[in-house]
């Protein structure tokens, strides 16, 4: 029964209104929407007709795919999964070889200009696309024909948003970004960290669904539903931070009480992403939560701008935490900085970490 | 002669590719390539030993903590730190909890529908599937009602006419022999798994902040702290949390995995002669029970040389090297040279044809993987060679759990040694350690009633105190097998880093003699009913989990520039 409503499929599967506007209430919440927007977005999700996604793997990991396979509200999250019409995934799809190629070739033909493309993994450019082959095709051929012809390409993930761990120095296969890869790609948003968050890609879908428009970006093609604010802003850590409470060594009294981890390495201060409002895996916890420091796995190039991740110990070769913040909120991540100087975080290190007499360098530098 | 090539093979993590000659309805000859490269190692050179975990970690998402477990011990024991014993719990929790689920899920949705026909599903009737689940097990969810619900579901779904990823698949294809029942009661368990798999790693978000690529893991122990008096650190309700997950996860495991692995298994025992592969098995062994070094394993090490499980052989690392006579690296000794991990060395040189193309040249280089042999052997390593060795030397709980299964089937243990043996062996080393992870939780409560919140060595964090050149290997048990790190540390700085991967011993190509590795050897003799739709050979190479973004990995010792850690 081709067109049969959402509404009706509900209601066949046993799905419960309320239930169904649970759901919806919980995703107004991911999107940083009023709680009336709950009946729009049932409503759009109702009646639009449902999207056509396929999903490219490149340089990947699968990290991503794992992660959108924890994401929560089991039943209607397997509902919409059945919703959205996903043509092809290879670590999904029944079919293989030949006949995976044909789903995706079929695609690209029949619904050009209307299907949406995501892409986890980086696209390598050297020895002429070898790194990286499917069916025989290169990375590079693929994304170009395929991105070429998506109504939108979502990068999910560090590596397709920003080019990510084969990217890291030295670059040895001559990774890029899908932004990089294929110049001009219509509509792209980059959801990055390591993995994207799976509440955040189904976010931006609904987002999408709801709206019939795309979400504002930052300046790194983010959705700022997801990537406004730094780890730092929404720390639940944040008032040990103000009140001069830090880990000293792992497992002290303040590893064990929950003081801030800025002293072991943290980059939440650096870092845009809404991981402590949104957490993990059906909203159990967070890195920082479990008491490592943020790595800053949502920002461009984080694998070699946020290293060492333990960065500031004294006496590891080079480092000096003064230095480090200076590149890091001024330099290598502009929004950061804006957003660092909105909310004072430079003038509370300053005050903060003035006594440990590292912070000198920065003071100066700003 | 039929020349059948599968690219992508699909319901994996990564990028394969198979080529196969087929002959008389049967495959005659068989290519592995692996058609990925980033070159992670070569990325790690230079850096921060302690930062390479995170790294390492990102070689595979699928099987996410593996690869961070073996860098910290290899760095672990380079430096010489030594973890206390509520860090090695966490891990075993940990590493447990990975294999568990993955093999759920491998099992589930990258496996079963190699042998379950979904379309086929849609013709069962409701009433016999609850008879045919109620018969193997107790598992509430099996009335008619609830299997009415399932078919209905996906014939919905199918009449939509939008089949999304069960699309083009071989639905229909006489190798599928399942009746309509057991085909319904595997999808509504395909669609239960989902639901599980997500709950069940929810352990992992408890002990690691996240699920994939955990963030607690330290060079030295871990960065969860331990305090029953604290609400910022594990304590009792986290213990009462794993209780309450480890317990759904045996639930689920013994009453749904492993009788569904028998009720599949056996409209399929033919497979228990097919696929056999190399018949040599090779295990690092897994589970530290005590701390300290060389502490007692729950699963041993060893391994089996063709197929005679009255003899369990020693490891012995230096045995261990990588050929590169099919895979597109050049060594400076020579391509037809075994190297052994801290000798290694690789050059990427890709000499296959240019993309867009239509057939590697098997005879001569054809993959991004390399060769790995153990004294000159192709090994197999995995949830079978674990089994294996932990039968063949009279682990009692592995025994017990194999002969059910045997004596289940009707079948003796030559059995194993086989497609099907794979899948068992699977489903029993997740029954094994879902009833382990129940200790580990009790063992870490133990530890919190005796005040030990120790998580980390704090002696060996800083780099000061590490010999100014070391070396250090690093073996786990994966969920795809043995897993090796080798790591050079010189003035603080990672020199040289490798790995020898769980799915680059099994997949990779033939070496310098012209042996076949194990997926290579194993597709040999696997029926091709039609070559255009070879669903037989996905069954043999899913069997063995393949992750092909482990399997790709790239060092060269001959360049040891000596990088600082560098300033950012």
């Amino acid at each position: 029964m081709f067109g049969q409503s959402l509404k009706q499929e509900l209601e066949d599967r046993g799905i419960s209104r309320r239930d169904f506007l649970g759901f919806c209430a919980s995703m107004a919440a991911v999107l940083g929407l009023p709680e009336a927007a709950t009946e729009a977005i049932a409503a759009a999700v109702e009646d639009e007709a449902r999207p056509i996604l396929v999903w490219l793997e490149f340089q990947d990991c699968a990290g991503n795919t794992e992660s959108i396979l924890r994401a929560t509200h089991p039943t209607i999250a397997d509902l919409i999964l059945d919703s959205i019409s996903l043509n092809y995934h290879e670590t999904l799809m029944a079919a293989a070889g030949q006949q995976a190629e044909e789903a995706l070739a079929d695609t690209v033909k029949n619904s050009g200009g209307k299907y949406i493309a995501l892409v986890e993994g980086s696209i390598p450019t050297g020895a002429d696309g070898a790194y990286c082959t499917i069916g025989g095709r290169s990375a590079l051929q693929i994304a170009r024909e395929v991105c070429g012809g998506a109504a939108a390409t979502i990068a999910v993930g560090t590596c397709a948003a920003f080019g990510g761990i084969p990217a890291a120095r030295p670059n040895p296969t001559g990774a890029l970004s899908v932004a990089d890869a294929v110049p001009g790609v219509k509509n792209l948003i980059n959801m990055s960290a390591c993995p994207a968050n799976a509440e955040n890609i189904t976010a931006l879908v609904v987002y999408y669904m709801t709206l019939k428009r795309f979400p504002p970006l930052d300046q790194y093609r983010r959705p700022l539903f997801a990537y406004g604010k730094t780890i730092h802003d929404n720390c639940e850590r944040r008032a040990h931070f103000d009140a001069g409470q830090y880990v000293e060594a792992w497992g002290d009294e303040g590893h064990r009480q929950g003081h801030c981890l800025y002293k072991m390495g943290c980059k939440g201060p650096a870092t845009s992403q809404n991981c402590p409002v949104v957490r993990w895996n059906e909203g159990t916890n967070w890195p920082i939560g479990c008491g490592h420091p943020c790595l800053g796995c949502a920002e461009p190039n984080f694998w070699d701008t946020m290293t060492p991740f333990y960065g500031r110990l004294p006496n590891v070769v080079g480092f000096d935490v003064g230095r480090w913040i200076d590149p890091i909120g001024l330099g290598l991540t502009g929004l950061v900085a804006a957003a660092a100087a909105f909310h004072g975080v430079g003038e509370v290190m300053r005050k903060r970490l003035g006594k440990t007499g590292s912070i000198e360098d920065q003071a100066e530098a700003e | 002669m039929a020349h059948v090539v599968v690219d992508p093979v699909t319901r994996i993590e990564g990028h394969l590719r198979v080529e196969a000659e087929v002959d008389g309805g049967a495959v005659k000859e068989a290519w592995s390539s692996s058609t990925m490269f980033r070159g992670i190692e070569l990325i790690l050179r230079g850096r921060d030993p302690r930062d390479a975990w995170a790294f390492a970690q990102r070689i595979c998402g699928v099987c996410t903590t593996v690869h961070a477990i073996a860098s910290i011990r290899a760095v672990e024991k380079a430096i010489g730190a030594v973890p206390p014993p509520n860090a090695r719990i966490l891990r075993n929790i940990i590493m447990s909890a990975q294999m568990v689920q993955d093999h759920v899920v491998h099992f589930y949705h990258l496996h079963a529908l190699d042998w379950v026909d979904v379309v086929n599903a849609l013709t069962a009737d409701p009433a016999k599937t609850a008879s045919l689940a109620q018969s193997i097990s107790d598992w509430p969810l099996s009335s008619a009602t609830y299997f009415a619900g399932v078919r209905d579901r996906v014939k919905a779904f199918v009449e939509r006419g939008q089949l999304g990823i069960f699309a083009n698949a071989y639905w229909g294809h006489p190798a599928y022999r399942l009746p309509p029942e057991a085909n319904l009661m595997a999808v509504a368990h395909y669609l239960e798994a989902l639901d599980w798999q997500r709950r069940f790693i929810r352990i992992h978000a408890i002990l690691g902040g996240k699920n994939p690529h955990l963030q607690s893991f330290l060079v030295g122990g871990m960065a969860t702290p331990v305090d029953p008096d604290s609400q910022a650190a594990l304590n009792m309700e986290t213990i009462s949390a794993l209780h309450k997950i480890v317990a759904d996860g045996r639930d689920f495991v013994r009453r749904v995995y492993i009788p569904d692995v028998l009720a599949v298994a056996s409209f399929y025992k033919d497979w228990a002669s097919l696929g056999a592969g190399v018949g040599n098995y090779m295990v690092y062994g897994e589970y530290p029970l005590e701390d300290g070094p060389n502490p007692p394993l729950l699963l041993p090490g060893g391994m089996i040389h063709g197929r005679d499980l009255t003899k369990i052989d020693a490891v012995d690392e230096p045995k261990i090297t990588e050929q590169v006579a099919h895979s597109w690296y050049e060594y400076s000794v020579g391509d037809g040279v075994g190297l052994n991990p801290f000798k290694g060395e690789t050059k990427p040189n890709y000499t296959g044809p240019k993309p867009p193309y239509e057939r590697l040249e098997v005879n001569q280089k054809y993959s991004w993987l390399k060769s790995p042999r153990y004294d000159g052997q192709p090994m197999e390593v995995g949830p079978l060679a674990r089994m294996l060795v932990a039968y063949g030397s009279g682990q009692p709980r592995v025994k017990e759990l194999v002969d059910h299964v045997l004596s289940s089937l009707g079948v003796g243990p030559t059995a194993l040694f086989s497609t099907l043996g794979r899948i068992a062996a699977r489903a029993i080393e997740a029954q094994f350690l879902v009833e382990a992870m129940e200790r580990w939780v009790n063992e870490l409560a133990d530890n919190m009633a005796r005040h030990d919140y120790r998580i980390q060595d704090n002696s060996k964090w800083d780099p000061s105190t590490w010999p100014k050149d070391c070396f250090g290997t690093g073996f786990h048990e994966a969920p795809r097998g043995s897993l090796g790190h080798w790591v050079h540390i010189t003035n603080g700085a990672i020199a040289n880093y490798q790995c020898v991967v769980p799915s680059t011993w099994n997949a990779g190509p033939r070496d310098a003699a012209g042996q076949p590795g194990p997926y290579e050897a194993a597709l040999v003799g696997t029926p091709v009913a039609n070559p255009e739709q070879p669903l037989e050979i996905l069954r043999t190479v899913h069997s063995f989990d393949p992750c092909m973004a482990c399997g790709v990995h790239v060092v060269d010792a001959t360049k040891r520039e000596l990088a600082r850690v560098r300033v950012a």
